[in-house]
């Protein structure tokens, strides 16, 4: 497995969980995802840097590809269909986009009102969008990485305990300009982060 | 398609300065045909059901709350009812963890929400009439289709077909004022040449909800949904 992003770099940065990154990848650089203990969603959305009116759709790239879990050679798609970027590598094995981002709304959903107050990536993804005009008309459904999001024949869906590992990551290549934003999520109430969120890096190299 | 039937009723009794209105709506029926567009205001507590005039029918929906910026949220729909597809009696959740509806009845048990929508320029042309565009297109609910996870290491997915047939129907309450888009295209899953059928829509009066019912019994995190909606509106 080629190491070598970890050598030069246009971006590296260290993202603490409740945190966030708005990363502009240019055509053809290379973005990396490296989840630095393990068993870390990282909850991201792409935009086309030129106009984030065209910007990532989780459902139709489920469809073109015809399967629910991200990996190797799945292509990002736009709503337009556009390719926006595709994943040229990962040592993780596969990532969701269809289990969306946590919010203070929807932790009160889903464990109550006692979670409410709690950080959540929708509160990160609004306040980092901002500068880039991105609102709350701009949050399509995003991309998990290293969340595992299990469906089965039957129509049921579950959070299982994550595949990933120390170390894992997954890399894009930038099939456009595109804008990728970037909450490292801090959910205490499910097993997505292992229970315990902990750092990414992002490494960016863009020639 | 059916006159739809609504009476101007004077709100205080008919007193001669009475200069407000109110229109009280006893329902009505509306069929669009396939491969249409369709948008309508729907008042909470209604019932909408939807049903196929053939077989093969798709109607692929979109729903937005009060204030036509929050919508449904298909993700949050799903994680918090654990489910891939939509059946009843899950609760229809928005971005802001309101209930936008409740799934009271369907002679299907799946309807598609995973492999999205054609966009196609008619449905694009709802959304402007309301002065929404492409910013506000979300995940939606695609009735009457199926599409099956194989349940392998990809999550391979296969579109059903002969799901549907004519005289299959679903039935949502509102439990907030919403706009429904509603598409009538082919599913995008479906083979090149796939002559759509039309769906019929009947909008009426949904009775009252009370602890028994069964998208409030259904898991916590509907009950507490169908919560958050009253508070808003309290």
């Amino acid at each position: 497995m080629t190491d070598s992003l970890t050598a030069a770099t246009d971006v590296d940065l260290v993202v603490q969980p409740g945190d966030g990154a708005l990363i502009r990848v240019p055509a053809g650089g290379r973005l990396r995802i490296v989840d630095t203990e393990g068993n870390q969603a990282v909850d991201t959305l792409f935009y086309d840097a030129d106009d984030i009116a065209n910007r990532y759709s989780a459902f139709d790239t489920i469809r073109e590809q015809g399967a629910v879990y991200l990996s190797t050679g799945s292509r990002l798609l736009s709503g337009r269909l556009d390719e926006l970027a595709v994943i040229t590598s990962d040592t993780c094995g596969r990532h969701d986009t269809v289990g969306g981002a946590c919010a203070q709304e929807s932790n009160a959903i889903r464990y109550g009102e006692r979670t409410r107050h709690q950080h959540a990536c929708r509160q990160t993804f609004l306040a980092y969008g901002a500068p880039a005009g991105i609102g709350q008309r701009e949050l399509g459904h995003n991309i998990n990485f290293f969340m595992n999001v299990p469906v089965d024949a039957r129509g049921s869906l579950r959070f299982d305990d994550g595949i990933s590992g120390p170390g894992r990551y997954v890399e894009i290549t930038a099939t456009r300009d595109v804008l990728a934003l970037v909450s490292n999520c801090p959910q205490l109430n499910n097993p997505c982060n292992g229970w315990n969120p902990t750092p990414v890096q992002l490494l960016g190299r863009w020639t | 398609m059916q006159q739809e039937r609504a009476l101007l009723v004077p709100t205080h009794g008919g007193f001669p300065d009475v200069t407000e209105y109110r229109i009280v709506s006893r329902g009505y029926t509306h069929d669009v045909p396939g491969d249409a567009a369709w948008s309508t205001p729907l008042r909470a507590g209604r019932h909408v059901t939807l049903t196929s005039l053939g077989a093969g029918a798709n109607a692929s929906v979109l729903l937005f709350g009060p204030d036509r910026l929050d919508r449904l949220n298909v993700p949050d729909t799903l994680k918090a009812q654990l489910s891939a597809c939509i059946r009843p009696p899950m609760v229809l959740m928005s971005d802001r963890g309101l209930a936008l509806a409740s799934v009271v009845a369907s002679t299907l048990d799946w309807h598609d929400c995973l492999t999205g929508f054609v966009r196609e320029p008619l449905l694009v042309t709802e959304l402007a009439k309301h002065g929404l565009g492409e910013h506000d297109l979300h995940g939606s609910v695609n009735f009457f289709s199926r599409v099956t996870p194989a349940g392998d290491e990809r999550g391979t997915l296969t579109w059903s077909p002969g799901h549907g047939s004519e005289g299959d129907s679903v039935t949502l309450r509102t439990e907030l004022d919403l706009l429904l888009v509603l598409s009538t295209s082919p599913h995008p899953l479906a083979p090149a040449g796939y002559e759509p059928a039309g769906v019929r829509v009947e909008v009426a009066h949904a009775p009252h909800v009370d602890a028994e019912d069964a998208s409030v019994l259904f898991r916590p995190e509907s009950a507490r949904a169908l919560e958050m909606s009253r508070r808003s509106v309290a």
